[in-house]
């Protein structure tokens, strides 16, 4: 591989290779992009596959029936499943913002005393998951009687996000000068106020980041959703859908199409904030 | 749009460098709630944490040292008991062995193939935003569902991957691939790696960006050959980006719950369950051995969050 002599060879033909190159570089590139979207497609074909073909493994069924997708409201318990979702990702988001915001406010701005501890646990928390701690979270709520409600899901995934919030938040209040803020103060407007006419504005797409990454990563819990709680129609989607799986009869259609319903939209979603995602979960670690 | 994040993660970070020039942090001019200090601000953070994953440590240990009914009823201490329970449980030793090798097999590959792919997707071609998107598809998606999907597509009868398997030759007849152990791992892998080379890819995509241009074109210049660069120019300065990406990746592996749940539920039996999931199985018949699971595992989270530390720098900071 040392020895490929292509970089010396690359003026004299005057780019012949460099476009084999890319060619190949954008077909792996293509081929490897198809196969990561595979499992979604297939769950879309699968989704697709009249109730009489879904045994059948042809990689493509005669017809489609893409009926499963209203079907799957009326057989299921998906709509009180996306109902707890739904509650569940906003009231998380919203508890996230309304605790995070101040924190990163402040710890970006004021070097106060404990500053390095308090971002060490928030530092810390991002790395326990809810799956080692699933046992004490569950004798914790069964004993505060939260269990089977919508409360202990938005509390409970509100702590967990909370780090990556504090994180995206304070680096973009960070990253906007003090001086703006000041300047506001000495016109007149409070800090509050400043804060909200100056500071936020500018810090927007660190809050949308945050808004949307922890919407998402409420929306996809599962390991919580099934431990913390038992009634089919209080459980998240994810939890529905893993119940779907272990029915009797398992309507295999229904199930993709209630997992589409549950993907698409997140994944829209997520594109919208991709570049700004890897800062924060990684932030307090990249100098 | 996206400088800012970067720029600003640099300086809210843990180590902000006092910026010279800057005025004094505006702390004499908070006149309202003067003695509570950062108490109002941080407070409610630090109450969500102490609540929810504080107590959750604290109750788990003080679970695992108690005798609990399934009902939930205590009856009173237990001693070490349940931990006598668990280590003298046959299936724990491959539990644990399994947990061990699924770590380490999914992370290393993780890791090596997003290499490649960093480096592939760092290249201008033709469509490379449209293929960098579907690259997030299974990052954003609920792991549980790519999961179940894979799943699917291993289905003995129906499986979109039986069938091809079988007509590229690769198999002789469509087999039930997560009905058996030995079977279902290699795919256990396969889907935990395909859903972490996202993070780990496009965490190194941002390292080899900060990569300067100069670097390589001196490289040109002397030159060497494409492999060479690699190896002496990008590889060492993407080691930040690798290191952050792989212990992040390995906490993650380690915890993963969903892949298991949704591919084999950890069965046959107990055989493909790591600790996560095995602790899951056993809350159900005692909650207290189970405790004492978690108890053991959160030992190996906590040299993990160690490891995590050292490698971000947090503990050459504290003693300097």
């Amino acid at each position: 591989m040392t020895a490929r002599p292509r970089t010396p060879a690359r003026p004299a033909p005057g780019g012949r290779r460099p476009r084999a190159r890319t060619v190949l570089l954008t077909a792996t590139a293509w081929a490897l992009a198809a196969l990561f979207l595979l499992p979604y497609v297939d769950m879309a074909v699968t989704a697709g596959r009249p109730a009489d073909q879904l045994r059948d493994n042809g990689y493509l069924p005669t017809r489609f029936d893409f009926s499963s997708f209203t079907s799957v409201w009326t057989d299921t318990t998906l709509g009180a499943n996306l109902r707890t979702t739904l509650l569940v990702a906003g009231g998380s988001t919203l508890l996230v913002l309304l605790v995070a915001l101040p924190a990163a406010y402040h710890t970006a701005r004021v070097r106060f005393r404990g500053r390095r501890a308090f971002l060490l646990l928030v530092l810390v928390t991002q790395m326990f998951q809810p799956a080692a701690l699933q046992v004490g979270l569950y004798r914790e709520f069964h004993a505060l009687g939260m269990l089977d409600t919508v409360w202990v899901l938005v509390l409970a995934n509100a702590a967990f996000n909370l780090a990556f919030a504090i994180w995206i938040l304070g680096a973009y209040i960070g990253s906007i000068p003090v001086e703006l803020e000041e300047a506001a103060m000495i016109d007149g407007t409070g800090r509050i106020g400043a804060l909200f006419r100056v500071t936020l504005p500018l810090a927007l797409p660190g809050v949308v980041t945050a808004v949307i990454f922890t919407f998402i990563a409420a929306w996809n819990e599962f390991v919580m959703g099934l431990t913390l709680t038992n009634t089919p129609e209080r459980q998240p989607l994810t939890v529905g859908i893993n119940n779907m799986i272990g029915a009797y009869s398992v309507q295999w259609n229904q199930v993709f199409a209630a997992s589409l319903v549950a993907i698409v939209p997140v994944v829209v979603l997520f594109a919208v904030i991709e570049r700004h995602v890897v800062s924060g979960l990684t932030a307090g670690s990249v100098k | 749009m996206s400088s800012p994040a970067v720029d600003g993660t640099r300086t809210a970070g843990p180590d902000r460098p006092d910026r010279t020039g800057r005025p004094a942090p505006p702390a004499r001019r908070r006149r309202a709630l003067p003695r509570l200090g950062p108490l109002p601000w941080i407070g409610p953070a630090v109450l969500l944490i102490l609540v929810v994953v504080v107590w959750p440590v604290v109750e788990m240990v003080r679970t695992s040292l108690r005798r609990i009914d399934t009902s939930g009823t205590d009856h009173g201490p237990a001693g070490l008991v349940k931990y006598r329970k668990l280590f003298a449980d046959p299936r724990l030793p491959d539990v644990l062995l399994w947990t061990a090798v699924w770590t380490v097999v999914v992370v290393g590959l993780t890791m090596l193939l997003s290499l490649g792919l960093a480096q592939l997707f760092n290249q201008r071609f033709p469509g490379r935003r449209i293929t960098r998107w579907a690259l997030i598809a299974p990052w954003a998606a609920s792991v549980l569902m790519t999961a179940i999907g894979f799943r699917w597509m291993l289905d003995q009868v129906a499986g979109v991957l039986n069938r091809l398997l079988l007509d590229l030759g690769l198999i002789d007849h469509a087999r039930a691939w997560t009905g058996d152990a030995a079977q279902a791992k290699p795919w256990l892998v396969l889907v935990a790696v395909f859903v972490s080379l996202p993070f780990t890819t496009y965490t190194l995509l941002a390292g080899l960006q900060t990569v300067p241009n100069e670097v390589y074109e001196a490289a040109r210049v002397d030159g060497a050959s494409p492999w060479q660069t690699y190896r002496k120019v990008t590889l060492p300065l993407v080691r930040p980006a690798f290191l952050v990406a792989l212990v992040v990746n390995l906490i993650n592996v380690f915890n993963s719950f969903p892949v298991i749940w949704g591919m084999t539920q950890g069965g046959p039996n107990t055989d493909t369950a790591t600790t996560t999931v095995f602790m899951y199985m056993l809350r159900g018949y005692d909650v207290a051995e189970s405790a004492a699971m978690s108890v053991v595992n959160f030992a190996a989270v906590v040299v993990l969050v160690l490891l995590f530390l050292r490698t971000s720098g947090w503990n050459q900071e504290e003693n300097r």
